[in-house]
């Protein structure tokens, strides 16, 4: 603790609203409110959920990856995805929660993570649009968290973002590679962009107006722009790349406007988005099962590591 | 290469030298390493032994990427993920190699992509089914064990370019190596349980073993010229370091190694080859002429 325990409460918030206020980051050891713990709680294991849920779509064609090279990018880019997660489990871990009990969590389904994981990932061009729009949305949203007034949340975010980055490009790379391929790898390109295109935009979250948690959020420096501010700084920098590629973006509303100097665009299926946050989307159910599989299955190891290492313990105390 | 970004190091420029050019980062596989054929060396027999090292690796390769987000631990994901990996670039120059020595110049993918089951050449352990964990354990350990201790006497190799592969590949081997022993030892000596699991995994691997070390007659032209190894020499070793893995393990054993027959490197699979070939050339086959 940075201020003493016998300091009463005023004095403790009076200290974190200073550092708040200074752009300070708060620390581990740092005194928080409780409010603000669990609002980070929630929301680094969520994100490292994500991450953790999001190994799946993509690792499902890990396999079946049509040349050397494509499937050792995307086993690449599915391993990055557990270092995240364990970095921001770790993160998740100063705040006083234990991963094993987030993990707990995940595979009971007590804990959410991002929706987009509940769509399928159907043909291989799903590899190349997840890394180009999933991948995208999602630095467009981590990018600001690397400012997050949380330092290790802050810390970690730095190195995922400097990953995702290489996500998203080598997923663009990947489509233009195909756009230049044959008819039928081009259509399946168009396919996957309008599969993924709304559920992308719904990654930033519900619209400003019907998002209960944002201005506290912003207030504590835990988040840093509003959802509706990122989707469009999303919607802004993807018009030009889906150009560039040759691609549709599957809204008949996207227009440049130039008197607010943005694309306008249309408004995702809210109600769909509803239903896949509350489970009902088309793979919750096969996500978490295949996680929880994956757990009991290997209970055993789990526990002979354990059993393995207190014989270890006892044998180097009874030396 | 950056040692702490694994995807920094992947799409890194390596100044030429392609025996750093592992993983995902080199177009040209082969760019900077005298790719001629060193004096009396048959293009063909080099052509098939770099196949068979090469379907080892991408084999055994495709088999531990069933581990990903199937895996005990995260930590461990990422381990079989990591190992895949470099066993994948390992393939990767070795089959574009192939593809020079029997003149056909024919690509990595050529070869992964194109051929029929019966015309891998791995040995039949690399494709065995991966049932638990224990299993991929003990697998792990002997492949990794076996081929660290050919490549380590590869990297003398008078073809340059095997020589290179085998020089960084000993360095991802012994790591492989000692992933497996760690959990060998882990789970050997654990919980019942988990010894019963070690025991089972091991009586079911073994008698898959004696292949590693039978000779091909490839294998033995190439050995007499300094370009391959007898995988014969490296028997007596591997055994020692199993002996020593299961003994930290407080496992008994190991038993002598079955009579070395050959199988995988004469075209002869169990069962298990062929879906696992399928699955892997699926949709490189569903789209002939197309650019990935």
């Amino acid at each position: 603790m940075t201020v003493t325990q016998e300091a009463p409460d005023s004095a403790h918030q009076a200290h974190f609203d200073a550092a708040i206020a200074a752009d300070r980051r708060i620390e581990p050891r740092d005194w928080m409110p409780e409010g603000y713990r669990k609002t980070l709680v929630r929301q680094v294991s969520q994100h490292a959920h994500s991450e953790i849920i999001g190994m799946q779509p993509e690792g499902d064609w890990i396999a079946s990856a049509p040349s050397l090279r494509r499937k050792a990018i995307l086993l690449a880019k599915v391993q990055d995805e557990a270092g995240h997660g364990l970095y921001l489990y770790a993160a998740a871990e100063t705040l006083g929660v234990d991963r094993a009990d987030l993990t707990q969590r995940l595979v009971d389904g007590r804990q959410k993570y991002s929706s987009i994981f509940n769509y399928p990932s159907l043909t291989f061009a799903d590899v190349g649009v997840i890394g180009w729009l999933v991948d995208g949305a999602a630095i467009c949203n981590q990018v600001p968290l690397c400012r997050s007034s949380f330092g290790p949340y802050a810390r970690a975010m730095v190195r995922i973002c400097k990953e995702e980055s290489f996500h998203q490009r080598q997923g663009y790379e990947l489509l233009m590679r195909m756009m230049e391929g044959t008819e039928g790898q081009r259509a399946m390109v168009q396919d996957a962009v309008d599969r993924w295109w709304w559920p992308s935009l719904m990654m930033f979250g519900p619209p400003d107006d019907e998002s209960p948690n944002t201005a506290r959020s912003m207030a504590w420096g835990i988040k840093r722009n509003t959802n509706d501010e990122l989707r469009q700084k999303f919607v802004d920098m993807t018009v030009p790349q889906a150009d560039k590629l040759g691609v549709t973006l599957p809204d008949p509303e996207l227009v440049w406007n130039d008197e607010r100097g943005h694309y306008d665009f249309g408004d995702p299926d809210w109600n769909e988005f509803k239903q896949v946050v509350s489970g009902a989307g088309p793979c919750n159910a096969e996500r978490i099962a295949r996680r929880r599989a994956a757990h009991e299955k290997g209970a055993w190891v789990r526990e002979a590591a354990a059993a393995h290492a207190r014989k270890h313990n006892t044998e180097e105390a009874a030396v | 290469m950056s040692g702490d970004n694994i995807f920094a190091a992947l799409t890194e420029e390596h100044g030429g030298d392609a025996r750093w050019a592992f993983g995902t980062g080199f177009t040209d596989a082969l760019a900077g390493v005298d790719t001629d054929l060193p004096d009396g060396v048959d293009g063909q027999d080099l052509a098939l032994y770099c196949q068979m090292l090469g379907d080892d690796a991408l084999v055994q390769a495709q088999r531990l990427t069933e581990w990903v987000t199937d895996a005990p631990e995260l930590e461990e994901e990422m381990a079989l993920a990591n190992i895949a990996l470099d066993l994948i670039g390992q393939a990767r120059l070795l089959l574009a190699r192939a593809g020079q020595a029997d003149g056909t110049g024919r690509d990595e993918d050529a070869y992964a992509y194109w051929r029929d089951p019966a015309e891998f050449r791995n040995v039949r352990l690399a494709a065995a089914p991966r049932g638990d964990f224990a299993r991929a354990v003990v697998t792990l350990l002997v492949l990794s064990s076996a081929r660290l201790a050919v490549f380590a006497r590869l990297a003398d190799s008078r073809d340059p370019v095997l020589a290179a592969v085998a020089a960084k590949a000993v360095h991802e081997l012994a790591y492989h190596r000692d992933y497996a022993a760690s959990w060998a030892v882990r789970l050997g000596d654990g919980t019942d349980y988990s010894r019963e699991r070690m025991r089972a995994a091991l009586a079911d691997v073994w008698p898959l073993t004696g292949e590693l070390f039978a000779c091909h007659p490839v294998e033995a032209r190439l050995a007499g010229q300094g370009v391959a190894v007898d995988p014969a020499q490296v028997r007596e070793e591997v055994h020692g370091v199993l002996a020593q893995v299961l003994a930290e393990a407080r496992l008994e054993g190991p038993g002598p190694f079955p009579e070395p027959v050959l199988a995988g490197r004469e075209g002869r699979h169990g069962a298990e080859l062929a879906p696992l070939v399928e699955e892997m050339q699926k949709v490189a086959r569903e789209h002939p002429g197309a650019t990935w």
